[in-house]
């Protein structure tokens, strides 16, 4: 849904009137002490919360049987709409089933489902820039052009047209959301690119007689790949709104399934005397991704910065 | 001036024809047949029979070579006709048409509270010398961003809705019925436009004219407004220019939040029943809005900032 919002991060922070200097192969080779991390996290206990709980969540969408012994598909129909107590701490759904295991289990498909779009989008996205501004001509007019194109769609039409042709399903609807978001990534990874290729050590392996590819391999890839990782954190969290959005609207796994977006739609039919059916699995998409943005702007410059 | 607008107008053009392109390729040739699709739209239960899908291909065009296909559908488009949604029989651009006037009242109700608590946020948190006040404010935009609008849109009905009994939950009625969809829209919005803004504005506060308006001796107030708002306003309003877009697509899931009858709903249930003509035309009409918006956007730059000048063949200091 922040479409514009990593556009313009994209551009502001980290856009080609970046020098060169910073992140160079010599500071990058140098390893990185875990006590300057620890003093790091220290000094942000947001951040630390925040990475605290990106583990958390990754650990529920692979183990979730740590956290939880409840089925989350089986519920006991006597125990149905039970508020959030010791036992149920998100309370119990229409049919008894406890919300809390079906938002850990959720995690899983949810997670997934993100980790694909933002896989999709990283690569295509990657792989349209660093082709652009590679090879640069006529490729690269052909190619940004093509992106603008994709950038003038409301992200949200374009994916919902990619549902309306695939079909529904957790995985499709990631395919439909990684390639909503396939023009940012090509717009970073070209400016990065273009950044890199005018630098005097690129300049230098040329006139060695480096051939393009080990020039690409060896020089450019390594120095352009920060600011492009970087978006993909910040592309994580806005991917995984996207998602549950489309799972809200009821695009994703047939219903038994937990998906965070589908719990949120069908504790919207119990609304009214139900409310923890839609808060709290809400507030583990919110606490995810406001943790996986907190990271992202630490990623961003904060680390750069205090050295 | 009128030759930028002509340029302008002709590379929008050309968006909106990739646009279309775009939406064509996606829907009409990626896999899954859309014959199929839509007869099953049409029916029921059961396979359709083999020769009505002959028929609707034929009818469709679905026969003919690929390229003749496109043209066909193009030069239709270009008179504004996108063919009939299949679920309801008729035109794509009525349909849209009908539905348009109750989402443009709910996304620029939306823009309206976007820009002016967004705007609002980033003016006061800038200008407050409270730090915790600061701090406490610049701290909303980032939590903004990060919460499903859905699930806003959800808590606002629990709590205003059916606690307080303030507001109808669902429905198109009137203003009163507008106020808790239109703040739901405007959270991502606003809190995008207050992070620009905000940002923006601590860059104008730090350059000399700023200093040298102090030191003519105005008030803090007014070289807040009058000297830093006016130069920071115009990231912001690039800003502005790209979420009009994601407004009116954010209407799909709002006016399903809500039940509103608008756009979104339309769009919705399009998806559903794979209604192709229908998606499509929704597709080219965000592209419209997107191109439209940034160019009235860019045009509105000169009257903000006198230095740009917008005449291509006489670029005067800043381009």
């Amino acid at each position: 849904m922040s479409q514009s919002l990593v556009d313009d991060q994209a551009e502001a922070g980290l856009g080609p009137g970046r020098p060169v200097g910073d992140g160079s192969p010599a500071e990058r080779g140098r390893p990185v002490g875990i006590r300057r991390v620890l003093s790091f996290l220290i000094r942000r206990p947001g951040l630390l919360l925040s990475a605290a709980v990106l583990v958390l969540v990754v650990l529920a969408a692979f183990r979730p049987d740590l956290f939880t012994s409840q089925d989350p598909l089986k519920g006991v129909p006597a125990q149905n709409f039970r508020g959030p107590s010791g036992s149920h701490w998100f309370g119990t759904d229409e049919l008894g089933r406890d919300v809390f295991s079906r938002v850990v289990h959720g995690a899983q498909l949810s997670l997934r489902a993100t980790l694909i779009a933002v896989l999709v989008a990283f690569v295509t996205g990657a792989l349209l820039g660093v082709v652009a501004g590679f090879v640069g001509r006529w490729v690269d007019d052909v190619l940004m052009r093509f992106v603008d194109v994709l950038l003038s769609i409301p992200a949200l039409f374009l994916s919902l047209a990619l549902v309306t042709a695939l079909g529904y399903g957790t995985v499709k609807v990631a395919v439909a959301v990684g390639i909503a978001g396939v023009a940012s990534f090509a717009r970073v990874a070209r400016a990065e690119v273009l950044r890199v290729r005018q630098a005097v050590f690129v300049e230098a392996s040329r006139s060695c007689g480096a051939r393009w590819y080990s020039v690409l391999g060896r020089h450019v890839l390594p120095n352009a790949a920060g600011p492009v990782i970087v978006l993909a954190t910040l592309d994580f969290g806005s991917s995984i709104l996207a998602v549950s959005a489309l799972s809200f609207l009821g695009y994703g796994a047939p219903p038994p399934a937990p998906e965070w977006g589908t719990l949120i739609s069908d504790g919207r039919n119990y609304l009214a005397n139900a409310w923890w059916l839609t808060a709290l699995p809400g507030l583990a998409i919110a606490a995810t991704v406001l943790a996986a943005n907190r990271v992202a702007r630490a990623l961003d410059g904060e680390w750069a910065r205090q050295r | 001036m009128r030759r930028y607008v002509v340029r302008r107008l002709a590379q929008a053009v050309g968006v909106l024809w990739a646009a279309y392109t775009v939406s064509f390729l996606v829907l009409d040739f990626l896999p899954g047949d859309p014959v199929s699709a839509m007869a099953g739209a049409g029916m029921d239960s059961g396979q359709p029979d083999p020769a009505q899908l002959a028929r609707l291909r034929h009818e469709y065009g679905f026969d003919k070579p690929v390229l003749v296909q496109y043209a066909e559908y193009l030069g239709r488009a270009v008179r504004g006709d996108f063919g009939d949604a299949v679920s309801t029989g008729r035109p794509v651009t009525a349909t849209l048409a009908d539905a348009l006037p109750q989402t443009l009242q709910l996304t620029g109700a939306a823009l309206l509270l976007a820009v002016v608590l967004g705007g609002g946020l980033a003016v006061v948190a800038t200008y407050t010398s409270r730090r915790w006040l600061r701090q406490l404010l610049l701290s909303l935009p980032p939590l903004g961003v990060s919460v499903p609008t859905f699930w806003v849109g959800l808590l606002l009905v629990e709590a205003f809705s059916f606690e307080l009994r303030w507001f109808p939950a669902f429905g198109n009625d009137g203003l009163r019925g507008l106020v808790l969809p239109a703040l739901t829209l405007a959270v991502p919005t606003g809190a995008q436009v207050a992070q620009v803004l905000a940002k923006s504005l601590l860059t104008a506060l730090d350059q000399p004219y700023v200093e040298t308006a102090r030191a003519k001796g105005a008030g803090r107030w007014r070289v807040h407004l009058r000297h830093a708002l006016r130069n920071a306003s115009l990231p912001a309003l690039t800003v502005v220019g790209l979420l009009v877009g994601q407004l009116i697509a954010g209407s799909v899931v709002v006016e399903t939040v809500f039940s509103r009858d608008g756009l979104g709903r339309v769009t919705a249930a399009a998806v559903t029943t794979q209604d192709i003509p229908l998606v499509q035309g929704v597709v080219v009409f965000g592209a419209l809005i997107f191109v439209a918006t940034n160019l009235l956007v860019d045009l509105v730059y000169p009257l903000l900032d006198p230095r740009i000048v917008v005449a291509p063949d006489r670029r005067a200091g800043f381009a």
